[in-house]
């Protein structure tokens, strides 16, 4: 939704308004040039991209823990399997994405988890 | 008949009345002209016989069919009744609307779907799968030929959201409508209301927060769309803009960095100030809808300098590309307003896949066989320049205010990458900057340029632009373009 009142539609008829009165409008850069604008909601609520840790295993897809393979402090290898993850009627496997040992498990039996989740870290 | 046309029952109808909804045949009654429905299939019975359903009677199998008129428009149209079994859709109950589709294809007029059920009537199986699967078919054949137009006033969940998807208009009204899936907790208002539909999701095409203004809007809509793919929308005389209210000059700000509501030149333009958006709410930072010009309808597609710089993005490019295929289908000319610093960048973008989507907008316009006329009012840069409906995507008429800018990009940016050497080796590079983007502004931020070889036709000044743009539509009313023989193109979903 645009964030804009009635009140301030009325005010764009007349060119050249003083637009830092209106607090709404904000700096925009696209590419080098400096744009005053008003932002979506959707905009503002967007996801920023962050760099993952590659240890980090994340919950591919909502669900239910189904079963977790390995304890804390573990031995892990590549392609190893560390977690059953039930969602769609299917028992989906998370695997090791690197060798090395089990540092954190966040989750436990049975948990109810989102997408994204972080289930568990590797080092 | 008086048990089939009460629906659900008085107890039913009470529930229905407490939720602030209209029965299915009030709402049909309240959307087409008075005493012109004719109900088809009312004493149709349900097909289930598994677990004690053929000791029930359904009436009418929860969806009511038949045809009528919207503004004097001959129409299809069917509602389901959340009164009987929760307007669940069993074998009977879809064979009824693919029925009722059918008919709407072979007179080539609109068809209209009233969505209000609780989605599969579990009891039948696959059969009501089955049921499903012929109203999306139907639905993928039709699109093109016949306007098709969704309304959601009730529960769409399930495999039931995908024949409202297919189709060309989505009217949404209600709180509840999408269910909420495993694991994440949410409330159905956020996860799927109407708002959310229309705003973030882009699903919906049009917003009302009543049945009544929904139907309102319905009805506009059906002064500017045409019965089916061979006619034209019907004309209307001619009037002028209310151009005291909207006067140009007093909307429109020289400088470039500046905002207006582009929505304000659209009313300068079009024939009584009357322009019917279309998905106000989803994407803002481009405008698109309807109006008439000398009495015809025109779909109208503008960046928005308002809310994001105008920035072309995904969701503004697929929300721009599905509207000129809908008006390029319906015969409806395309006219262009643009006033755009580019496609947006960024990581986020990049990632969401700013140029698949970014691609159905070249697409969409290089497709496009009816007349397409461009008006550059300021900023016209990079690809976005290209996208919209440039000369090179085979614009019959591109047309330009004395502020056009048409560049590669804006001139800072554009002096810091050529006069990069110049800058770096000055004493006061701040300086040097200044005087070399001054320099490039003079020279390249203009539609000179673009006019001197011949990309831009004119260059005109704001006050000729609604009488150039009623030449161009008369011209361009008998354009005919050869299109290389194949069974579909590819586009960039």
């Amino acid at each position: 939704m645009i964030i804009m009142s009635k009140r301030k539609t009325e005010k764009l008829k007349i060119a050249d308004v003083k637009y830092d009165d209106v607090p709404d409008y904000v700096t925009f850069v696209v590419h080098t040039a400096k744009y005053r604008t008003l932002v979506t909601k959707k905009y503002l609520n967007r996801k920023l991209w962050e760099k993952k840790e590659p240890g980090h295993i994340f919950a591919t897809i909502p669900g239910l823990i189904h079963k977790i393979y390995v304890k804390k402090d573990a031995k892990v290898k590549k392609g190893q399997l560390l977690i059953e993850l039930e969602a769609m009627k299917m028992y989906n496997k998370l695997l090791a994405p690197i060798d090395g040992v089990v540092k954190e498990i966040v989750v436990e039996d049975k948990q109810k988890v989102s997408k994204n989740h972080l289930l568990m870290v590797i080092e | 008949m008086h048990d089939a046309l009460q629906g659900g029952g008085q107890k039913a109808i009470e529930k229905q009345v407490a939720m602030g909804k209209m029965t299915a045949r009030e709402r049909i009654l309240a959307l087409l002209d008075p005493d012109s429905f004719h109900e088809y299939d009312l004493f149709v019975e349900h097909a289930g016989k598994d677990f004690d359903m053929d000791k029930k009677y359904l009436p009418g199998d929860g969806v009511i069919t038949g045809t009528g008129t919207v503004m004097g428009q001959p129409v299809c149209i069917y509602a389901q009744d959340f009164t009987v079994a929760g307007g669940s859709l069993g074998y009977m109950h879809a064979k009824k609307i693919t029925k009722i589709m059918d008919h709407a294809m072979k007179l080539k007029v609109p068809i209209i779907g009233i969505n209000d059920s609780g989605g599969a009537r579990i009891q039948e199986g696959v059969n009501s799968l089955a049921g499903y699967g012929e109203i999306f078919w139907r639905n993928t054949v039709a699109s093109g030929v016949i306007p098709q137009i969704s309304v959601i006033l009730g529960p769409c969940a399930g495999g039931a959201v995908y024949s409202p998807a297919l189709t060309d208009f989505v009217f949404i009204t209600g709180p509840e409508v999408i269910k909420t899936v495993l694991g994440e907790e949410i409330s159905m208002e956020d996860l799927g209301g109407a708002r959310v539909h229309a705003e973030t999701t882009g699903n919906a095409h049009f917003f009302a927060e009543s049945e009544i203004e929904c139907f309102a809007q319905i009805k506009k809509l059906f002064e500017f769309i045409p019965w089916n793919n061979t006619r034209k929308a019907k004309s209307f005389p001619a009037k002028q803009p209310k151009t005291r209210t909207y006067k140009i000059d007093e909307i429109f700000p020289t400088d470039a960095r500046k905002p207006y509501d582009i929505r304000d030149i659209i009313r300068a333009l079009v024939d009584s100030s009357e322009f019917f958006e279309v998905m106000e709410l989803f994407a803002a930072n481009i405008v698109i809808g309807f109006a008439r010009i000398n009495g015809e309808t025109v779909g109208i597609i503008a960046n928005q300098p308002l809310v994001l710089a105008g920035v072309l993005d995904c969701d503004s490019s697929d929300k721009a590309a599905r509207f000129v295929r809908y008006c390029d289908a319906f015969l409806i000319p395309l006219l262009t307003l643009v006033d755009l610093p580019g496609y947006l960048p960024g990581i986020d973008q990049e990632h969401a896949g700013v140029i698949r989507h970014g691609a159905k907008l070249l697409y969409a316009y290089s497709e496009a066989t009816v007349p397409k006329i461009t008006l550059i009012l300021r900023k016209a840069y990079g690809g976005g320049y290209i996208a919209m409906s440039s000369s090179h995507l085979r614009a019959d008429f591109v047309i330009a205010w004395p502020t056009a800018e048409i560049a590669v990009m804006g001139p800072e940016g554009a002096a810091n990458i050529i006069f990069k050497a110049e800058i770096q080796a000055a004493e006061n590079p701040d300086e040097v900057r200044k005087k070399k983007v001054a320099e490039y502004k003079k020279k390249f931020a203009n539609p000179y340029v673009a006019a001197a070889y011949g990309h831009v036709d004119a260059v005109i000044e704001a006050g000729e632009t609604r009488k150039f743009i009623i030449h161009a539509l008369e011209i361009a009313a008998s354009k005919s373009v050869m299109v290389p023989e194949k069974k579909h193109g590819i586009p960039p979903f």
